[in-house]
């Protein structure tokens, strides 16, 4: 039996916003297994961020409990919940977040510093990262100088530095071109594939979805209100991304 | 984090706002400077005021006197021996006062007031007796016109400001009057030497020798002999050398031993109990001024009079440690509004920097990480500001004690040093403006720590 990466109990996440009792997240029951490939899809609003923050670890449940490979992130304290974010999960967001001040080198380097790794290694760890997702000719550009396809691919370098177990993308291509989204996805689905990484993707993109998910958790007004595995997912041909230079 | 990847970090977050960060270090420089300044001056004036104190003898001097003198007489107090049982002041007491541990010197005080002649007209001084190492440690003689005695005995003489003036025929100032405003009384003393520097002072005084019809060491019966002796002018002093006298001092200084080998009479020298030769004081120098308690309990187990004052020293003190915490707090005003600017600063950058804390959060840094980059931030500034603070607090002093001095030296007076930077300053400056600084990063460090990643995130 496949062993379970994320599995959370009726969980809620309630914000006050003036007078309104928002309901970001309302009673949500969800297994995801490990080396699954799960797209979290529903419209604006409909919670789906708010689910990828509280199994991310930045955020805490008003109720509920989420675990994450036997974590009951609820029970954490501020300092685990950091170690939790810095060895078990990686995450990629919409606008990259990549620090303009640092290099590309440097930002992928960034986790490794919190994780106290030694300069020598830091520095061939990042780079081999970087080489991985085809960016080893830009490792000391600024994120300024790059194309959003490039950032997004130092974005995921940066995010499996650690070696994570679980793939967190947050619209990981809501911010790039058809062509350079479907190189991104392309490479989520090869970590996916080729090394087990279960992957929780928040998108609004039904196609995207459907093209590369094994299983679609559909939310609406803070429930989830389908969850359909998909299969009409393509096994597709891992690309020599190292190699294959820059697509604008 | 590790500490060198904290403080690489926080170095490259510097650099990124480096005129905001310049800035801020300015103004903890200017704070750090404000307070190297106004202490480095308490201090230098506190020195200044210790050395001057020590060169006048004051306060590392114990003066002994014999209990027999009834012009010494106290009430009586529980010092020793009564009057009659003490012994005689003479030379062999004053050798075993000179051999107490810590006395430099024991010196008799020899001073008489006789007639003195310049150009054939007479004038009357108090003249007195000077140790030759007076010549180092009595700045009176240091800064003086002219120049110090030749030899212990020889015939010269060091004119007072005031007998100089009488000399030349000038109007004595009344004392206690105001001073010149244009600075002519300083602008005298180097005139006034002048025409008086190698000139002729004729001493006439009443020697005293043993009667010849005397038994031999019977010194009680003598005879007075006038007698006359010519003496070179060599220096003229502005400084009182004999200030602590008060209206016993002297006017007129010749070499100590000169004026022991002219057997002068004075009514002083003579104690009815003994027929020995008797000094009416001994000034006993000590090497330090924290001895001088010691030494004086030791002059009076001895069976003699003994002052000092020590403690007028304490208060002097006191009055500095008083001065310089004053200084000290009005220094370390400009270093708590430098402060403030640190909070500002650091509060800005983390509006500024809120998007990259919440980014951090996101890939694993702790709380502590982030309070740590921005203590590291907040020290780094205080320690580059505490430098460059002072750096500026030592010209700054500079050039307080160079404008001074030219003052000075307009008002024909003797350079002084009154700024002094000591290492302890340095670092005591550098330390406290580091920990100015941390206690100003502590709000914005935490604040920064306890910052939602998710709300950092979304923040545009």
């Amino acid at each position: 039996m496949t062993p379970l990466a994320v599995h959370t109990d009726n969980i809620h996440r309630h914000y006050q916003m003036g007078e309104t009792n928002v309901r970001a997240v309302d009673g949500i029951s969800v297994d995801i297994c490990a080396g699954e490939f799960v797209a979290l899809l529903g419209p604006s609003g409909s919670g789906k961020s708010s689910l990828l923050n509280l199994v991310a670890g930045l955020d805490r449940p008003t109720s509920g409990d989420v675990v994450v490979q036997g974590n009951n992130l609820a029970a954490l304290s501020r300092e685990q919940l950091a170690k939790y974010r810095l060895r078990t999960v990686g995450m990629v967001f919409q606008s990259f977040n990549l620090i303009s001040s640092m290099s590309l080198l440097e930002n992928v380097e960034l986790p490794l510093r919190f994780a106290e790794v030694d300069r020598g290694r830091r520095s061939t760890l990042a780079r081999e990262s970087l080489e991985r997702v085809g960016l080893s000719a830009r490792l000391n550009h600024r994120p300024a100088e790059l194309s959003g396809g490039e950032q997004q691919r130092a974005s995921l370098a940066r995010a499996l530095i650690n070696q994570p177990r679980l793939l967190l993308a947050d619209e990981p291509t809501g911010n790039l071109d058809s062509r350079t989204g479907t190189e991104i996805m392309q490479l989520i689905q090869t970590f996916n594939q080729s090394f087990g990484m279960t992957i929780v993707m928040v998108t609004h993109e039904h196609i995207l979805a459907e093209r590369y998910a094994g299983r679609m958790l559909h939310l609406a007004d803070g429930r989830l209100v389908a969850d359909a595995a998909n299969k009409t997912a393509r096994n597709i041909s891992i690309p020599t991304l190292a190699t294959s230079g820059e697509a604008q | 984090m590790k500490l060198y990847d904290v403080a690489d970090l926080a170095l490259r977050n510097l650099r990124e706002s480096i005129f905001r960060n310049s800035l801020t270090t300015l103004g903890i420089s200017v704070g750090v400077a404000s307070l190297v300044a106004m202490l480095s001056l308490g201090i230098g004036l506190q020195q200044l005021a210790s050395r001057r104190l020590e060169k006048s003898g004051l306060f590392d001097t114990v003066v002994a006197t014999s209990r027999r003198d009834l012009r010494n007489f106290r009430e009586p107090r529980d010092e020793g021996a009564p009057s009659a049982e003490s012994p005689a002041l003479d030379e062999s007491a004053r050798q075993s006062i000179a051999q107490l541990p810590s006395v430099v010197e024991a010196y008799p005080d020899i001073r008489f007031i006789t007639e003195l002649r310049f150009n054939d007209k007479p004038h009357l001084a108090m003249v007195a007796g000077v140790p030759f190492s007076a010549r180092d440690n009595n700045d009176a003689f240091e800064a003086m016109q002219g120049r110090f005695f030749s030899s212990q005995s020889a015939h010269e003489a060091i004119l007072q400001k005031s007998f100089a003036e009488e000399l030349l025929g000038m109007k004595p100032k009344p004392p206690g009057g105001a001073p010149s405003s244009n600075g002519d009384d300083n602008a005298n003393i180097a005139e006034l030497a002048r025409p008086l520097l190698g000139k002729e002072l004729v001493l006439h005084y009443a020697e005293r020798t043993p009667s010849p019809t005397a038994t031999p060491g019977d010194e009680s019966a003598y005879s007075v002999i006038s007698r006359q002796q010519a003496l070179k002018i060599v220096g003229v002093t502005d400084i009182d050398p004999d200030s602590m006298r008060g209206s016993a001092r002297a006017r007129v200084f010749l070499p100590l031993m000169l004026t022991q080998d002219l057997h002068v009479v004075s009514s002083d020298q003579r104690d009815a109990s003994t027929t020995a030769p008797t000094y009416t004081s001994l000034s006993v120098r000590v090497a330090n001024p924290n001895q001088v308690p010691t030494v004086e309990d030791a002059i009076k187990k001895m069976g003699f009079n003994a002052f000092s004052l020590v403690d007028a020293s304490r208060s002097l003190r006191q009055f500095f440690a008083v001065l310089d915490g004053f200084l000290a707090i009005f220094g370390s005003l400009a270093l708590a509004v430098a402060s403030i600017g640190i909070v500002n600063t650091l509060v800005m950058a983390i509006l500024e920097r809120r998007r990259e804390i919440g980014i951090m959060k996101a890939l694993g840094a702790s709380d502590a990480d982030v309070r740590g980059l921005f203590f590291a931030e907040a020290g780094a500034m205080g320690l580059v500001g505490g430098a460059f603070g002072v750096t500026l607090g030592w010209v700054i002093g500079h050039l307080i004690n160079f404008g001074t001095n030219i003052y000075l030296a307009r008002q024909h007076f003797p350079a002084a040093q009154i700024w002094s930077v000591p290492v302890w300053l340095v670092l005591g400056a550098l330390a406290f403006s580091l920990v100015v600084s941390l206690l100003s990063g502590l709000y914005p460090a935490s604040r920064a720590a306890r910052l939602d990643p998710v709300q950092a995130l979304r923040y545009e």
